[in-house]
């Protein structure tokens, strides 16, 4: 039996060879919650009267109110600590980033199988790993049992070709194929991504595009492992991994293909108030729509590469002064690795501020909460309405690029 | 979960997403389910938290519950009273907590159900009567595993029944 890339690692932590469609118990290599899901997930451990299943294994991650803005939110990330302290789980206090980055830069391997208390776990699908998200209960259980039943789900093929022109950006590529499919083109459904368009692909980039296809409704995306992910992983943890070159085999059976030519995608952006109402940025320009906020950062556009990309365009130049520029690293690592650079220098030089390592204004709860009627650009995944705090504000989603290029001219721009 | 469900319609359109539902500006609220639920659909319709009854049904088009993984969502629709949720189709995780916490909820046809009407859900077969317009739909069923979590009212309770999934 041929299997997709999704199927085989399914199959590798479900002791048997599983096909698209089959329900199954598997076995669960990593889990995490963060500040939002994991009192829940805590109260509902106790509640089923289980311990923690591998407890070295298992993440919380305080980031979503980093640091705390209210005494309740205070209060929540105590129970957190307490508990990872009780039971010898992984605590990443306030401060160290984001959950997905962390969980790709530090903790996650290609071929893993990871859940998570939040939307965004199929980031790490970018390391060829399966990962997606669940709710608090399911991680629960996940926790406590260290296995997660599985529907198996039916894959998508997207072939990405060529190479992406100057001035175009992973985000472009997924924000294309989201306007192409809609936001639930891919529901209940894998997006296996593969072609030279990946090879060509940073291992940065691979998981800006895996992050955001939750917002097309999938349950995971996942690349091929390649030698550019051991290449990012010694990088970034200061060692050596051997893992199998895991792809999925000739002939495997999807239920659709996608082609995306890299080479003819253009800078876009995800206008108010849903992800797949995309327009070409060019076509915007000439809109003349005034920013009051450009936010980069979060676990889709809050990596290195994107702040190297935004502060090239920075360099020298001064924001427009009706527009704030709130930038926020997705970890301790690369705000460390952005000060080594210059490029926290760069960005407060022209105008801008640096928040806390951590989700920031993304969810709306500090750090930049948007007011009534205020736009937004930001470099996020989400742009529902009340979003970042506000229900009468608007947010458009593009590239760091298109971001920086934006809160120079202080309005809608292509970069 | 109860055999047979009656209540009223509070439609809803696509795309309801969980920061709709739940907005994020009161995640701190989110350790005290019932101060959250007073905020239920808030930024899809303020006034929706007055009007429900308990025993009413959120109706709502396609990709109900898209967005984040937060379960408040589906706990907060369950504290408000909301005695099942049905939509075209679900965001998958929306779905797959709602079962988890034991909200029904019902992938069925709803474009002939509007506000107000009244409707009489069997919870067994499926079938959902539209009383106000005399028509009926069936729901789509729920997998096994589904199926069985949901008759033990949440994922919880079927754990504390000695399932661990061996
Ligand atoms: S950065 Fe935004 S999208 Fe990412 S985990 Fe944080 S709140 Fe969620």
């Amino acid at each position: 039996m041929k299997q997709t890339l999704t199927e085989k690692i399914i199959s590798n932590h479900a002791g048997k060879k599983v096909k698209a469609g089959d329900i199954v118990f598997a076995d669960v290599d990593r889990a995490f919650v963060q500040d939002g899901t994991g009192p829940l997930t805590v109260k509902v451990i106790k509640e089923m009267g289980k311990g923690l299943d591998r407890p070295e294994r298992k993440y919380f991650f305080l980031d979503h109110a980093s640091p705390s803005s209210k005494s309740e939110l205070s209060d929540a990330h105590r129970v957190l600590r307490d508990f990872a302290s009780s039971t010898g789980a992984v605590l990443s206090d306030v401060g160290k980033g984001i959950c997905h980055q962390l969980v790709a830069e530090q903790y996650a391997l290609p071929g893993e199988l990871i859940v998570g208390a939040d939307s965004h776990t199929c980031t790490a699908g970018g390391l060829g790993a399966f990962a997606s998200g669940f709710g608090s209960t399911d991680i629960a259980f996940a926790m406590a049992t260290g296995r997660l039943w599985l529907k198996v789900p039916q894959s998508i093929k997207v072939t990405l070709n060529g190479e992406l022109p100057e001035g175009v950006s992973a985000k472009d590529i997924i924000l294309t194929l989201i306007g192409r499919i809609s936001a639930s083109g891919a529901t209940y459904k894998a997006l296996e991504f593969g072609g030279e368009g990946v090879e060509n692909l940073s291992v940065e980039s691979r998981l800006t595009v895996c992050n955001m296809v939750i917002e097309a409704g999938a349950k995971n995306g996942v690349m091929p492992v390649d030698d550019k992910i051991a290449d990012y992983l010694e990088k970034e943890r200061g060692r050596k991994f051997d893992f199998e070159r895991l792809r999925a085999d000739e002939g495997a059976s999807y239920e659709s293909e996608i082609i995306i030519d890299l080479n003819e995608l253009e800078p876009v952006a995800a206008a108010p108030h849903s992800v797949d109402n995309i327009k070409k940025l060019s076509h915007l320009e000439k809109e003349d729509i005034k920013v009051d906020q450009v936010f980069i950062g979060t676990c889709t556009g809050g990596r290195i590469e994107d702040l190297e990309a935004a502060a090239r365009i920075l360099e020298g130049k001064k924001i427009n002064p009706s527009t704030r520029l709130a930038v926020c690293p997705a970890s301790e690592q690369v705000f460390l690795k952005a000060l080594d650079a210059g490029l926290i220098k760069i960005f407060t030089e022209s105008g801008g501020f640096v928040v806390t390592p951590g989700c920031g204004p993304c969810v709306g709860i500090q750090g930049g909460v948007l007011g009534k009627g205020e736009v937004c650009l930001s470099t996020a995944n989400r742009n529902f309405k009340g979003r970042m705090g506000c229900p009468e504000s608007f947010i458009y989603l593009a590239s760091p690029r298109a971001a920086a290029a934006s809160s120079l001219a202080g309005k809608i721009v292509s970069p | 979960m109860k055999k047979e469900l009656k209540g009223k319609v509070h439609k809803f359109g696509h795309n309801i997403s969980t920061d709709l539902i739940c907005p994020g500006k009161y995640f701190h609220l989110r350790s005290d389910i019932k101060k959250l639920a007073g905020h239920t659909l808030e930024d899809a319709d303020p006034e929706f938290i007055k009007k429900v009854q308990p025993g009413d049904f959120v109706v709502a088009g396609e990709n109900f519950g898209c967005g984040s993984s937060r379960e408040h969502a589906p706990l907060i629709i369950k504290e408000s009273g909301v005695g099942a949720v049905l939509a075209k189709s679900f965001a998958r995780i929306f779905f797959r907590n709602a079962v988890n916490i034991g909200l029904p909820v019902m992938e069925v046809d709803t474009s002939r159900m509007d506000s107000g009407d009244e409707l009489l859900i069997d919870a067994e077969s499926g079938e959902v009567k539209n009383l106000s317009k005399d028509t009926s739909a069936t729901a789509t069923p729920l997998s096994g595993v589904m199926k069985d979590i949901l008759e033990a009212g949440g994922l919880k309770e079927y754990v504390k029944k000695g399932f661990l999934g061996e």
